[in-house]
C-alpha cells in the first residue's frame, strides 16, 4: 500500500513535470500564444516610462526616474499574463478533447493541475528576466539594499501564481473562448485600479480609495521597494500577505473549477 | 465570372446605391453586434478617467499646456484611441466576409467592386464621427470643456470622420492582402505601440530624448494635438487644418492602398 501510494506520487510528479514539459515545448511550437504575452510588458516599460517621463515632476513623486517606478508594474503585469497563458492553453486543450483524455488517466488531479503552475512560473520568470534587463538598460536603477530588487521577483512570482489559478478557474468553468477575454480584461483592470501610474498620495479623486483598498496595490508595493523607497519591513509583510491570501484563492478558485469538470 | 462581369450595370449611380447598401450592411452589424464596437468606446473612456484621477497634479508640472483639468487634455487622446480600436472591427469584418466566401459571391454578383470597400469605409467613418460625439457627451457632465465650442465639435466629428477612413483603409489594406480576420486583429498591438510612442497621453514637452524624438515624427502626435488645441484653446486655423487636414492626407494614402489590394484580389479571384 504504502509501496503504491509512492509510486502514486512519484507517477502525480512525472505528470506534473510532463505537462510541464509540454506547455514549454509549446512556446517554441505555437510562438504566436506566447511572443505577444512575452511582448507587451517590453513595450509596456519603454512606451510607459518614455511617454510619463514627466511625472516625475510633480512634487511628492517617489523617484526622479520614471522606469524605477514603471518597471515594476511591467514585471508584476508581464508575471501576471504568462500565468493567464496557461488558461488560454488549457481551453485549447478543452476544446480539442485532449484535457478529456488526460482527466481519464490514472493522474491525480493535483498533478493535473501542478502541471500548469510550474510551467506558468517558468514562463513568468522567462517574462520577467527579458523584461528586467530591459529597464535596467533604458536606465532603472535598484535602490537602497541590493537585496531588495529580488522582492520584485517574489511579487512577480505571486502574481504569476493569481494570473494561472485565475484563468485556469475561468478555463475550466467557462471552457470556451469566452473564458480568454474575461480573464484578459479583469486582470487587466485589477492592475490598472491599483496606485499603477501615479502613488496612492497623488491620485485625486476616485481613484484613490479603489487603489487604497485594491489589493494587487499592496503587491506592486512590494515589487516597488527595491526601485522607489527601499526596504520597508510592514509593506513587505503586507504585500506577502496579501500575494499568500491571494495566490491560496486563485488555487482553490483553479482546484474546484477542476472538481466541476468530474461533475 | 465574365458573365457577371457583363451583367454589372455601367454608371455612377448603380455603384452608389450598391455602396450605399454595403455601407448599411456594415453600420446594421455594428448595431446588432455591440459586443463588437464596446471596447472601442469603453477603454478609451476607462483611461480617461484612470488618467484624470492619476496625472490630475501633471497639469502644473513645467511644459504641461495650461488646461483646466487632464480630463481636458485626455479628451484628445481618447477620441484618437477609440477610432483607431474601434476601425479595426470594420477591416475584420472585411477579411471575415473573404473567410466565410461571402466575398466571393459579392464578387459573382453583378456588384461594383468598389462598393464591396467602399461601403466597409463608410461605415467605418460613420463610426468614427458617432464616437468623437459620444465621448464628448460622455465626458461633459464630468468636467469637460471645450473651449473652441460648437465649431470646435463639428471640426472633431470631420477628424474623427476621416480618421477613421484613414485606419480603417489601411486595416483593409492588410484585410485583402491576406484574407485573415486573425492577421487584422493581430495588428492592434502595433496600433498601440504607434498610439503610445506619440503624444497622445502626454505632451511631447515633457518628454525626454528618444521618446520625445519618435512622438515628434509620429503623425499621430500632430493628429491628436489638433484634436486637443481645439478642445483647450479656442478655434484657430491651424488647428482645424491639423485636426482635418493630417487625416485626409493619411485616407488618401490609404484608400489608394485598399483600392489596389482590392484590384489584386479580384484578378486573382
Amino acid at each position: 500500500m504504502t509501496a503504491a501510494i509512492v509510486d502514486n506520487r512519484s507517477g502525480g510528479l512525472a505528470a506534473a513535470n510532463g505537462l510541464a514539459l509540454r506547455s514549454l515545448r509549446n512556446i517554441r511550437r505555437l510562438p504566436s500564444a506566447f511572443i505577444p504575452a512575452l511582448l507587451m510588458p517590453i513595450v509596456q516599460v519603454i512606451s510607459f516610462s518614455g511617454t510619463y517621463a514627466g511625472v516625475t515632476d510633480i512634487p511628492g513623486f517617489p523617484t526622479d526616474r520614471s522606469i524605477n517606478w514603471y518597471l515594476p508594474l511591467a514585471v508584476t503585469m508581464g508575471a501576471s499574463f504568462a500565468g493567464l497563458g496557461t488558461g488560454f492553453a488549457m481551453i485549447r486543450d478543452l476544446q480539442s478533447g485532449f484535457y478529456d483524455r488526460l482527466r481519464m488517466a490514472p493522474t491525480s488531479r493535483r498533478a493535473l493541475l501542478l502541471g500548469p503552475f510550474l510551467a506558468a512560473w517558468t514562463r513568468a520568470m522567462i517574462a520577467v528576466v527579458l523584461v528586467s534587463l530591459v529597464g535596467l538598460a533604458l536606465g532603472a536603477r535598484p535602490v537602497g539594499n541590493p537585496a531588495t530588487p529580488l522582492l520584485m521577483f517574489v511579487a512577480a512570482l505571486g502574481m504569476a501564481t493569481v494570473g494561472t489559478g485565475w484563468g485556469l478557474g475561468l478555463a475550466y468553468r467557462f471552457r470556451d473562448m469566452r473564458a480568454a477575454a474575461i480573464m484578459q480584461l479583469t486582470l487587466f483592470l485589477g492592475l490598472f485600479l491599483t496606485d499603477a501610474q501615479t502613488p496612492i498620495e497623488i491620485i485625486d479623486g476616485w481613484l484613490q480609495p479603489v487603489a487604497t483598498w485594491n489589493p494587487l496595490t499592496r503587491i506592486l508595493h512590494l515589487a516597488r521597494q527595491g526601485f522607489v523607497e527601499g526596504f520597508d519591513p510592514r509593506d513587505t509583510v503586507i504585500g506577502l500577505v496579501v500575494m499568500v491570501v491571494l495566490g491560496i484563492g486563485s488555487v482553490a478558485f483553479a482546484f474546484t473549477g477542476l472538481a466541476r469538470l468530474d461533475d | 465570372m465574365t458573365a457577371a462581369l457583363r451583367m454589372r450595370p455601367k454608371g455612377a449611380r448603380p455603384a452608389l446605391e450598391q455602396t450605399a447598401a454595403m455601407s448599411r450592411r456594415a453600420v446594421t452589424a455594428l448595431v446588432r453586434q455591440p459586443s463588437l464596437i464596446v471596447p472601442s468606446l469603453v477603454f478609451p473612456l476607462f483611461f480617461a478617467a484612470l488618467g484624470t484621477s492619476s496625472f490630475g497634479r501633471a497639469i502644473s508640472i513645467p511644459g504641461f499646456p495650461e488646461v483646466d483639468s487632464f480630463l481636458d487634455f485626455a479628451l484628445a487622446g481618447s477620441i484618437v484611441q477609440g477610432i483607431l480600436f474601434g476601425s479595426i472591427v470594420s477591416a475584420t469584418a472585411l477579411a471575415t466576409d473573404i473567410e466565410t466566401g461571402f466575398f466571393d459571391r459579392l464578387l459573382a454578383a453583378p456588384t461594383s467592386r468598389v462598393s464591396i470597400l467602399l461601403g466597409r469605409l463608410a461605415g467605418a467613418m460613420a463610426y468614427g464621427a458617432v464616437q468623437t460625439v459620444v465621448f464628448v457627451l460622455v465626458l461633459l457632465p464630468f468636467g469637460l470643456t471645450i473651449k473652441g465650442g460648437v465649431i470646435a465639435l463639428l471640426a472633431m466629428m470631420a477628424g474623427g470622420l476621416l480618421t477613421a477612413l484613414a485606419v480603417a483603409a489601411v486595416m483593409s489594406t492588410m484585410a485583402l492582402r491576406t484574407g485573415s480576420s486573425e492577421a487584422v486583429q493581430g495588428s492592434f498591438p502595433l496600433l498601440f505601440v504607434i498610439l503610445f510612442f506619440s503624444s497622445a497621453f502626454f505632451p511631447r514637452q515633457t518628454m525626454d530624448g528618444a521618446y520625445r524624438w519618435i512622438a515628434t515624427l509620429n503623425p499621430i502626435s500632430y493628429l491628436v494635438e489638433g484634436f486637443r488645441s481645439l478642445t483647450i484653446d479656442s478655434v484657430s486655423a491651424l488647428a482645424v487644418a491639423q485636426t482635418v487636414l493630417i487625416p485626409l492626407a493619411l485616407a488618401i494614402g490609404g484608400v489608394r492602398l485598399a483600392l489596389r489590394s482590392l484590384r489584386r484580389r479580384v484578378t486573382a479571384a
